[in-house]
């Protein structure tokens, strides 16, 4: 870390040294304190995957998403997700043919329990996966929700 | 300014139960007015949830989550008549505060 840093000041003048550690994502701008732009841009599993820091999942019978199997109105789908992984970390909603996958990603404390309710949006038919990180490693769940009227159109 | 949150924290056992319901449009930026124009997303980015100084909830939040967003959990340490708190940014830097006091179980 030191010396990656020492690199950094010896590259140039102060506002490059900024644009790059804003590029490699060391420096976030401040209008975007906590948000992970990269994993909400991603398109596929893997990618969101790996924008929020895993090298891959493992899917667990441990993940639970507790979700309608029809949803009548993809515009307020209820999507719940509850973990009995030891050590939960992180529960994270994705909704595969959505234009945004990643729907939320929650950060579980130490005393709160492994286990979140919301709504999302659904613009069809399509995979859900809940992600969970769990003493560091990656581990998911997949339902598939029917959605009769889409939630992101006009 | 944003209409207030609607929390609820309950005790349900040796545990705080929040509901809480957020007034956002939450605009994906997806979606078109009647001239064909884009309606620029408008969307929650943050939320925190403390309970006494200390975050109980974290959440990062896509354009995806449905209009007047809804969130649901459970955490350990909290007593009835203490605070709960929840703050949220949206991605035009707008914030809201709101806080809920605990009701016994």
């Amino acid at each position: 870390m030191d010396a990656t840093r020492r690199e950094l000041l010896k590259a140039g003048s102060g506002a490059s040294i900024l644009a790059l550690a804003v590029a490699a994502g060391w420096i976030k701008p401040a209008h975007a304190a906590d948000w992970n732009k990269a994993a909400f841009d991603s398109k596929a599993f893997a990618d969101t995957v790996k924008a929020l820091g895993g090298g891959g999942s493992t899917e667990s019978a441990q993940v639970r998403i507790n979700a309608p199997d029809i949803a009548e109105n993809g515009a307020v789908v209820p999507i719940s997700v509850e973990s009995g992984l030891p050590r939960t970390q992180t529960i994270a909603i994705m909704v595969e043919k959505n234009p945004t996958m990643l729907s939320a990603s929650f950060d579980i404390p130490e005393n709160t329990d492994a286990f979140v309710t919301t709504r999302v949006k659904m613009a069809e038919t399509s995979k859900v996966y809940a992600l969970v990180k769990a003493d560091g490693k990656y581990f998911h769940a997949v339902k598939e929700i029917k959605v009769t009227i889409g939630g992101c159109g006009g | 300014m944003a209409d207030p949150m609607r929390i609820r924290a309950n005790m349900t056992g040796d545990k705080v139960e929040v509901k809480a319901l957020m007034a956002h449009e939450m605009e994906t930026g997806q979606r078109k007015d009647a001239k064909g124009n884009v309606i620029p997303a408008h969307f929650i980015q943050n939320v925190t949830v403390t309970h006494n100084g200390k975050t109980v909830l974290s959440a990062q939040w896509g354009p995806s989550i449905s209009k007047n967003p809804f969130l649901h959990f459970r955490f350990k340490g909290g007593k009835a008549g203490e605070k709960v708190t929840i703050t949220w940014t949206d991605n035009k830097g707008e914030k809201r505060t709101d806080e809920a006091t605990i009701a016994g179980g």
